[in-house]
C-alpha cells in the first residue's frame, strides 16, 4: 500500500466514523429524513460562503454550513406550523428547493471552480491527500484529516459531555422536559453538530452519500444491541469496516471510493438485518415457528378446557373437528396433538381427545395470566 | 411572447415543453395521493433508488434508448421500495430510517456502477451522468412518447381505479370491509406511483425529482378542498412548473433543468401557501388583523362608555391616559380613537381628552344591551 | 351452527406477536338485538370486531354471519369504525364520505351517481345531517363526525352493524339521535354489535351484552348477564362506579 492510500483509507475511516456517531441519534429519535434534507442543503452554505470568502478552505464554510442546517429546521418547522402542509411534505418542500438554488449558482457562477455539479454529489475523497496542510511550510498532512479528525473529536466530546441529556430527550422528552432539560435547545444543538459534520464529511463523499454514512451503520447497529453505548460502538466499527472494505472495492473496480462506502455500509445493514442474532429476520423466522408450535399446542389445551363438561365437548374434542374451528391444516393438527400427548397434556380415547391433569393446570395458568 | 413563437417553431423547445410537461402533469396527478398519504419522502426514496437500475439497464443492453432505461429505473425504484417495507415489517428500524438507508445506499451504488461505466473504454455511457440533475435538452420526441405513453397509462389507471385510491387514502379498513381488495390497490398505487417517477428523471434528474411529486399536491391543496379538483390542479400545477422549467432551463447556458423546474414549482406552492382564498396566509393575516381591531373598538368604546355613565353629562373628556390605563397597558389605544373618530363615534377634545359623541353613546348602548342578551 | 344467529363466533383466537389478545372466544349473537361489547382496556373489544371484519389476521376460529362464512357475506355487514380511525383533513364532504358505502356495491370502474347521491342523502336524513352535505370534513364537530360515519354504514343497506366505540366523546344530543337510529335497525330486523365504553349506558340503550376480557366471561340478554358478580369477574375486582344501573346478585 502506498502512503497516499493509506492516508485515504484513514481519511474514509475518520468521515466515516464522525458520520455515524452522530447519526445513532439521528436514527433513535426519527430524524433520518430530517438529516437527509440537512446533508443536501449546506451545499447552498457552503456556495453563499464561498461567494463571500471565494475559498474553499475557508473555516467560515463550517459555520456557513451550521447555520444553513439550522435554518433548514426552522424553515421546516414554519412550514409545517402553518398547518397547511404536513410535516414529511415540509421536508420534501424546503430542501429540494435550497438545494437547487445551490446546484443553479454553482453552474452559473462557479463553473471554473473545484465545485461543479457532479463532485457535489461524488467528493472528492481520491483527491484528499493532495491537498495538504501546510502552516508554515511544514507538512502536516491531509487538511481534509485535521478538519475531519477535529470534527470527530468534536462529535465525540459534544456526545460524551451531553450523553444524559442526549439519551432521556430522546428517549423521554416529556420527562427532559419535566426535569429542566430543553429538549428544544438540545434539538437545535445536535443538528448543528450534524450540519457541521455533514459539512466536513462533504469534502470526501459529497452530499447525499453522507445520509448513507450517517444512518446505515446505527441502524445496524440498533438491530443488534439495546444499551445506547454499545450501539454507539458497534455503530462506529460498522463506519470503519465500511470505509475499509469500500475503499478496496472502489480500488478493484476503479469506481467512486465514496458511492463505494455507501454500499457497503448498506450491504453490512442488510446483513445484520438478516442475522443479527434476536432481530434478525432469520432467527425472528425461527423463533416464530417454534412460538408457532408452543402456542398451539396451549390452544388445544385451553380448547379442549374450555369445552370440558359442556354439551358440545364430544364434538368439539374429535381431531378431525379442529382442522375445521381452530383453521388446522390435518398433519398440523396431527402434529401438534402428537406434541401434547408426548408432553402428557392430553391423552386420546376412542378418537376423542382428553386433557390430563397436567394439560389442565397448563389451561388454567395461560387463561388467568 | 417571443419564446411561444419560438416554441411553435423551435423543434427542441417544443419537444422539451411537451416532455417536461407530460412528466409534470403525471407527478402532480400521483403526487397529489403521496402527499395526501404521508408518503412525500417515498417519492425520494424511489427516485434515488432508480439510479442503479438506470446504470445496470445501460451496461446490460448497450442501449440508451429512453425505454430501456426507464425499465430499468423502474425496477430499481421497484425492489428499492420492497426494501423499504420489508425493513419496517421485518425489523424495528423505523421507516424514516429505512427510507434514508434505501436512498442513499442505492444511490451510491448507482455512483459506483456510473464511476465505473465512465472507466470503460466505450465513451458512449456519455450522457447517463445527465440523470442526476437531469437536461431537458437531451429529450428527443422519441423519448416524449415514452413519457406521454407510460404517463398516459399512470393517468388512466388513476381514473379506473378512482373510487379504489380514494379509500385507499382516506380510509383503507372501511375499504377492506367493503369487499375491496386494498392491499392490491395498494401495489397498484405503488406501481403508478413508480412509473409517474421514472418518466421524469432524464428531466429532472434523479436527486430532485422528488419535489415533482409534493409541490404540485402541496400547493393543489391550497386551493381547493375536492379530491377530485386538487388531482386536477396538482397536475396542472406540475406541467406548469415542467413546462416553465424546462423552457427556462432550454433557452440559457448552464442552468441544469432539474433545478430550474424544482424552482419553479416551490414558487407555484409559496404563492399558493399566501394567496389561495382560504387557506392562505396572507388572508388569514388580515382576517386576524381585523377581527384584532374589531375587538380593540368594541373594547374601548365600552371603556369610554363606562366612563361617561360616571359623569351627568355622557360626552365629558377624558384623556388618553387613563383609556390606556383601563386598556391594562395595552398599545394601539390612539389608533383605535382615531378609527372611532373616522366613524364618528368618539371625538377629540381641546387638551387631547376623548368623549363619545351621541352616536357614540347609542352605539356603546345598543352593543352592551346585545351583549347582556347573549350572555 | 345456529342458523338463527346474526353472528356466530367459534373458538376465535388472535394473537399479535405470539401473545394472545383474544383466546377461544365464542359468541352468538341473535337477529334483531342492539348488542354491546364490554371489558376493561387491553379486554381485545376492538380486536374483536376487527377479527369479525377480516382485518387482522386470527389464529383460530371462524365467523358466521347469518349462516354463511363472512368472507361470502360482506355486503350484510356494515363497519363503523372509531372516529380517529381517520385523517379528517382529508379533502372531501360529507356527502362523499357517504357515498363511500357504496363503492362495494358499484364494484369496479363504475362512478357513483344521481342514485348514489339519492340514497346517501336518504342516510344523511337518517341521521339528521342533510344541511352538511356539502361541508368539509374537518370542519365537523366530534359528534357530526360520528352521525357521518353512521351515514355511510346505514347505506349498504346491511343486515349487521359492527361498531366501535360509537359513542365516544360525542355529545348528548349525537347521543340520543345515535340511538334512536340503531333503534330503528332493530325494529327493522337488523342487529347491532357497538363497543361500549359507558357501562352505566349498557341496560338503557341494549338489550344484549357481551362481557369480555381476552376471554368470554359471559354473554347473553342484558337482564340475565349483566350482574355485579360477571362484572367484577370481568374487570378485575375494580368495577367502575355504576350509579345502581346493575342488576343485582343473579345466580
Amino acid at each position: 500500500m502506498t502512503p497516499i492510500e493509506i492516508e485515504i483509507q484513514v481519511i474514509a475511516i475518520v468521515v466515516s466514523v464522525a458520520c455515524a456517531l452522530p447519526g445513532v441519534f439521528l436514527v433513535l429519535r426519527r430524524m433520518a429524513l430530517m438529516s437527509d434534507a440537512i446533508t443536501h442543503t449546506v451545499l447552498l452554505g457552503i456556495v453563499l460562503a464561498f461567494f463571500i470568502v471565494e475559498s474553499l478552505s475557508s473555516p467560515l464554510l463550517l459555520f456557513g454550513a451550521a447555520a444553513m442546517g439550522v435554518l433548514t429546521i426552522t424553515l421546516v418547522e414554519a412550514v409545517r406550523r402553518t398547518g397547511l402542509v404536513r410535516e414529511d411534505a415540509s421536508i420534501g418542500l424546503v430542501f429540494p428547493a435550497l438545494f437547487s438554488i445551490a446546484v443553479i449558482l454553482i453552474a452559473r457562477f462557479a463553473g471554473n471552480v473545484h465545485l461543479d455539479t457532479d463532485a457535489v454529489l461524488l467528493g472528492e475523497l481520491a483527491f484528499a491527500p493532495f491537498r495538504r496542510l501546510r502552516p508554515g511550510g511544514i507538512d502536516l498532512g491531509p487538511r481534509a484529516l485535521w478538519v475531519m479528525g477535529g470534527i470527530l473529536l468534536f462529535d465525540l466530546l459534544f456526545i460524551i459531555v451531553f450523553f444524559k441529556e442526549l439519551k432521556i430527550t430522546t428517549f423521554d422528552p416529556a420527562l427532559a422536559a419535566a426535569l429542566g432539560f430543553s429538549p428544544i435547545v438540545m434539538h437545535y444543538a445536535f443538528m448543528s453538530i450534524v450540519s457541521i459534520t455533514a459539512v466536513g464529511a462533504f469534502d470526501a463523499v459529497g452530499s447525499v452519500l453522507v445520509v448513507a454514512l450517517m444512518i446505515a451503520p446505527p441502524a445496524a447497529a440498533y438491530l443488534l444491541s439495546d444499551r445506547l453505548w454499545v450501539v454507539l460502538l458497534l455503530s462506529a466499527l460498522f463506519a470503519a469496516l465500511a470505509a475499509l472494505t469500500g475503499f478496496w472495492a472502489a480500488w478493484l473496480a476503479d469506481a467512486s471510493i465514496a458511492g463505494s462506502m455507501a454500499t457497503m455500509a448498506g450491504i453490512f445493514f442488510l446483513l445484520a438485518f438478516l442475522l443479527a442474532p434476536e432481530r434478525g429476520v432469520v432467527a425472528g423466522a425461527r423463533r416464530r415457528a417454534r412460538q408457532r408450535i408452543a402456542f398451539a399446542q396451549l390452544m388445544l389445551a385451553i380448547h379442549l378446557f374450555n369445552h370440558e363438561d359442556t354439551p358440545e365437548a364430544e364434538e368439539e374434542s374429535r381431531v378431525e373437528h379442529l382442522g375445521r374451528h381452530l383453521r388446522w391444516r390435518p398433519d398440523f393438527a396431527r402434529r401438534i396433538v402428537r406434541r401434547a400427548v408426548a408432553a402428557d397434556w392430553v391423552h386420546r380415547v376412542n378418537g376423542r381427545l382428553g386433557l390430563t391433569d397436567r394439560g389442565r393446570d397448563a389451561a388454567r395458568t395461560a387463561l388467568a395470566g | 411572447m417571443n419564446l411561444f413563437r419560438e416554441l411553435f417553431f423551435d423543434y427542441t423547445l417544443r419537444t422539451v415543453a411537451l416532455g417536461a410537461g407530460s412528466l409534470g402533469a403525471v407527478s402532480g396527478t400521483l403526487g397529489a395521493f403521496a402527499v395526501l398519504r404521508r408518503q412525500s419522502l417515498l417519492g425520494d426514496a424511489i427516485s434515488h433508488a432508480a439510479l442503479p437500475g438506470i446504470v445496470l439497464a445501460f451496461l446490460l443492453t448497450g442501449s440508451k434508448n429512453t425505454l430501456v432505461l426507464v425499465l430499468g429505473a423502474a425496477v430499481a425504484g421497484w425492489i428499492g421500495m420492497l426494501f423499504v417495507l420489508s425493513v419496517v415489517r421485518g425489523s424495528r428500524i423505523p421507516s424514516d430510517s429505512a427510507l434514508g438507508i434505501v436512498l442513499s445506499v442505492f444511490f451510491g451504488l448507482g455512483l459506483v456502477l456510473l464511476t465505473y461505466t465512465q472507466r470503460l473504454p466505450t465513451a458512449s455511457q456519455a450522457g447517463l451522468d445527465t440523470f442526476l440533475f437531469g437536461q431537458a435538452a437531451t429529450l428527443l420526441m422519441r423519448d416524449v412518447a415514452v413519457i406521454a405513453g407510460l404517463g398516459a397509462v399512470a393517468v388512466m389507471a388513476v381514473a379506473v381505479f378512482w373510487k379504489e385510491f380514494k379509500l385507499l387514502s382516506f380510509d383503507p379498513e372501511f375499504g377492506a370491509t367493503l369487499g375491496v381488495p386494498m392491499r392490491s390497490m395498494e401495489i397498484v398505487l405503488t406501481t403508478v406511483l413508480v412509473v409517474a417517477i421514472v418518466i421524469g428523471l432524464q428531466t429532472v434528474g434523479v436527486v430532485l425529482m422528488s419535489a415533482m411529486v409534493v409541490a404540485p399536491a402541496a400547493a393543489a391543496r391550497q386551493w381547493t378542498n375536492r379530491l377530485g379538483r386538487m388531482v386536477l390542479l396538482s397536475a396542472l400545477f406540475g406541467a406548469a412548473a415542467g413546462v416553465s422549467g424546462a423552457l427556462i432551463s432550454a433557452s440559457t447556458r448552464n442552468l441544469p433543468t432539474g433545478p430550474t423546474i424544482v424552482l419553479a414549482a416551490t414558487v407555484i406552492v409559496a404563492l399558493s401557501m399566501a394567496f389561495a382564498p382560504e387557506r392562505g396566509l396572507v388572508w388569514a393575516g388580515i382576517r386576524r388583523r381585523r377581527s384584532r381591531r374589531a375587538i380593540q373598538v368594541d373594547a374601548v368604546l365600552e371603556d369610554l362608555f363606562a366612563l361617561a355613565q360616571q359623569h351627568e353629562d355622557g360626552t365629558h373628556g377624558h384623556p388618553v391616559a387613563v383609556l390606556e390605563a383601563m386598556s391594562g397597558g395595552r398599545t394601539g389605544v390612539e389608533a383605535t380613537l382615531r378609527v372611532l373618530e373616522s366613524r364618528r363615534l368618539a371625538r377629540r377634545l381641546p387638551d387631547d381628552a376623548w368623549a363619545l359623541t351621541p352616536e357614540g353613546l347609542r352605539e356603546a348602548e345598543a352593543r352592551r344591551s346585545t351583549r347582556s342578551s347573549t350572555a | 351452527m345456529n342458523a338463527g344467529a346474526a353472528i356466530e363466533v367459534n373458538d376465535l383466537t388472535v394473537a399479535y406477536r405470539e401473545q394472545p389478545v383474544l383466546w377461544d372466544v365464542d359468541m352468538t349473537v341473535p337477529q334483531g338485538v342492539l348488542a354491546a361489547i364490554v371489558g376493561p382496556n387491553g379486554a381485545g373489544k376492538t380486536t374483536l370486531i376487527k377479527a369479525i371484519l377480516g382485518l387482522i389476521p386470527k389464529a383460530a376460529g371462524e365467523i358466521l354471519i347469518h349462516g354463511q362464512p363472512y368472507a361470502e357475506q360482506r355486503r350484510l355487514v356494515a363497519y363503523v369504525p372509531q372516529r380517529g380511525s381517520v385523517d379528517w383533513d382529508f379533502p372531501t364532504n360529507v356527502l362523499d364520505v357517504v357515498m363511500m358505502g357504496r363503492y362495494g356495491a358499484l364494484g369496479w370502474v363504475r362512478r357513483a351517481g344521481r342514485r348514489e347521491r339519492e340514497h346517501a342523502m336518504a342516510a344523511l336524513e337518517k341521521v339528521d345531517m342533510v344541511s352538511f352535505a356539502d361541508r368539509q370534513i374537518s370542519q365537523l364537530s366530534g359528534g357530526q363526525q360520528q352521525r357521518v360515519f353512521l351515514a355511510r354504514a346505514l347505506v349498504q343497506d346491511a343486515r349487521v352493524y359492527l361498531m366501535d366505540e360509537p359513542f365516544q366523546g360525542v355529545d348528548a344530543k349525537t347521543e340520543r339521535a345515535i340511538v334512536t337510529v340503531l333503534q330503528a335497525l332493530r325494529a327493522a330486523g337488523d342487529t347491532v354489535v357497538a363497543v361500549h365504553h359507558a357501562l352505566q349506558t349498557v341496560p338503557e340503550y341494549f338489550d344484549w351484552v357481551m362481557l369480555l376480557n381476552v376471554r368470554r366471561v359471559a354473554a347473553g340478554a342484558v337482564a340475565e348477564v349483566f350482574t355485579d358478580e360477571n362484572l367484577r369477574t370481568t374487570y378485575g375486582g375494580r368495577v367502575p362506579f355504576l350509579n345502581g344501573a346493575v342488576v343485582e346478585g343473579a345466580a
